[in-house]
């Protein structure tokens, strides 16, 4: 996530390989793989396209077609109410993940005295990281389906008298899969610029008659900031792109950008795909954009 | 903090962490005991009966989908993923460790791939490799080769678009990890090595590398796990065949029987025992004397 790196020492004169030979593999790969495929989405995005071949040329037309009947006042275009409904589980997931995320990180950081334990506890926290994401949505429908087990429960206890149907397959259950998968990525890089916070500044507050609350408030979250925008950065893009959590957990009926597009490539629409992905890359960069604003990311890594 | 009583706030967060641990664990613990059912049994709970009669069911296959060779073929394409992401991150780790031009360029390429929407990453691979196709093809016709075409399907594949995918996601968070050891990395013992007239090679084959292979074991671990969960990067850039959690996530919307718990707790063991071999094989290395 954000290990902290500071740029590398400086070179000891030594043979060996040079440094491009060494790094010319890894470099390569991404050349291949990122940045030609990207260079491609935006070419084919001005291209037209027909059932079974593309059309090299130059048209803004996929772009039009996007915004189609978007400059009516009177009912939202397909694509803004897409964007906005993107947008709201954007901003409910990171408003979850970062409140929980700080909130552990915290705990980890300042309240787990043996390194042995804090590293166990961390440990613990990272482990589903590297299970399947799919397993893990699947895992909510035996607790959330209609006979699941929280309903299960709540009738026994006479809350309800008929199942809760909004449990499952409904933004709910969207937005607790997100928060179940990725509030790891907030917890790490918060909880590594709190490692660093030096601990005397902590007792400097408290000396000066700062509350629990104002030590959190006016020192900790304001060096926590790079942590913060990283893991919001982290959070943000994988749900503007997200098209698999929000397929399975929304029962396949709750539209977003990602789905747009991957619905797209499936019916081999490249042309408009490509548009919608261009577009899609211009709000998650002006995004990140804005988010680095508040924080200079190069002093962290 | 100082040691004696714990503030009252210690035991709130507490009870904050163990109740998110619990919303971490609890759903994957209960797929694990649900994919147990009996042959009666359902997607939920109540239990009837125990038995390995779903993990039966999935052996023999789930109607069309093949999961033995959708399973071969992403353990497959995650060794082959680990072998890349520790060479490659580790070639880039060594590089990184002398000013080189581009280093700066090179660095924020890889943090954006790790950002990049996947499916904008996906899109563009499947787009790459489908040009490449067409391009291929009208080329084998022109120069009168047209009988090649045949045979030829698509150069889409796992080890082609799927393996680029993979990399793309995998490599960052290898160059990150590389980055932060050679920042604790201390070179006195190169340099101890270079004096005691040691070639590059020599220094780097028994001073450099036993030091970090704990690290390097790390480093592939990710490789496969990450690999091994992918769907978002895949889903375009696979071509005809799926691996294993494509084949999984079709599987989300038409099997409503205990086996897909049951591959659920498959993959999920197979997670666990990388993790696993990660964490003996890392101890291993750190206790193993360094022979010079």
């Amino acid at each position: 996530m954000s290990t902290p790196t500071s740029p590398p020492q400086a070179e000891r004169p030594r043979g060996g390989l040079s440094a491009w030979a060494q790094a010319t593999p890894f470099t390569l790969v991404f050349v291949l793989f990122l940045v030609l495929p990207l260079v491609l989405v935006a070419i084919v995005s001005f291209w037209r396209a027909t059932d079974y071949e593309l059309i090299p040329a130059f048209t803004a037309q996929n772009y039009i077609e996007v915004f189609n009947g978007c400059g009516s006042t009177s009912e939202l275009c397909v694509t803004l109410k897409t964007y906005l409904s993107t947008l709201k589980f954007c901003f409910l997931v990171w408003l979850i993940t970062l409140v929980i995320g700080f909130v552990v990180a915290y705990f980890l950081a300042f309240h787990v005295r043996s390194v042995g334990a804090q590293t166990l506890l961390f440990i613990l926290c990272t482990i589903p990281f590297w299970t399947s994401n799919v397993i893990r949505m699947i895992s909510w429908v035996p607790l959330l389906g209609r006979n699941g087990v929280v309903n299960q429960a709540l009738i026994g206890a006479n809350v309800i008298e008929t199942p809760i149907e909004w449990l499952l397959f409904s933004d709910f259950s969207v937005v607790l899969a997100f928060v179940h998968l990725y509030t790891m990525f907030m917890i790490v890089p918060i909880f590594n610029s709190m490692m660093r916070i030096d601990r005397a500044l902590l007792e400097a507050a408290r000396d000066n008659g700062a509350t629990g609350w104002q030590t959190v408030w006016n020192v900790i979250v304001p060096l926590c900031r790079t942590g913060i925008v990283i893991g919001s950065i982290f959070v943000i893009t994988i749900v503007m792109g997200d098209f698999v959590t929000i397929g399975v957990m929304g029962g396949q009926q709750i539209a977003s950008v990602g789905k747009i597009i991957q619905v797209q490539t499936s019916y081999l629409q490249f042309p408009m795909a490509a548009a919608n992905a261009v577009i899609l890359l211009i709000v998650t960069l002006m995004m990140i954009w804005g988010l680095t604003k508040l924080v200079d990311i190069r002093k962290e890594l | 903090m100082q040691e004696g009583k714990r503030p009252g706030s210690f035991y709130a967060l507490a009870a904050v962490f163990g109740a998110f641990v619990l919303f971490l664990y609890g759903p994957m613990f209960t797929i694990f005991v649900l994919s147990f059912q009996g042959p009666e049994g359902g997607l939920t709970f109540p239990m009837r009966g125990v038995s390995f009669h779903w993990f039966a069911k999935l052996w023999e296959g789930m109607g069309v989908v093949d999961i033995a060779a959708a399973f071969r073929r992403s353990v497959a394409l995650g060794i082959v993923v680990m072998l890349c992401t520790v060479l490659l991150s580790l070639g880039a780790g060594l590089a990184f460790r002398k000013k080189f031009k581009g280093s700066g360029l090179l660095f924020y390429t890889s943090v954006a791939s790790l950002i990049m929407p996947s499916i904008v990453v996906s899109l563009g691979i499947g787009l790459q490799f489908r040009l490449i196709d067409t391009l291929l093809k009208s080329g084998l016709e022109t120069i009168g080769l047209g009988s090649w075409l045949e045979s030829y399907g698509t150069a889409m594949g796992l080890y082609t678009s799927a393996l680029g995918a993979h990399l793309t996601w995998t490599l960052p968070f290898g160059l990150l990890i590389m980055l932060a050891v050679f920042n604790r990395f201390n070179p006195a013992y190169e340099e101890a090595a270079d004096d005691l007239g040691a070639t590059p090679w020599q220094s780097f084959r028994h001073v450099v590398l036993p030091l970090i292979a704990p690290s390097l074991v790390g480093v592939g671990m990710f490789g496969f796990t990450l690999s091994w969960d992918e769907i978002a990067r895949t889903s375009q850039a696979i071509g005809d065949v799926n691996t294993l959690p494509l084949e999984l996530q079709g599987l989300t919307s038409t099997v409503t029987t205990p086996a897909i718990y049951a591959l659920g707790t498959v993959t999920t063991v197979v997670s666990f025992a990388v993790m696993g071999g990660t964490l003996l094989l890392i101890r291993l290395l750190k206790r193993q004397p360094v022979r010079a």
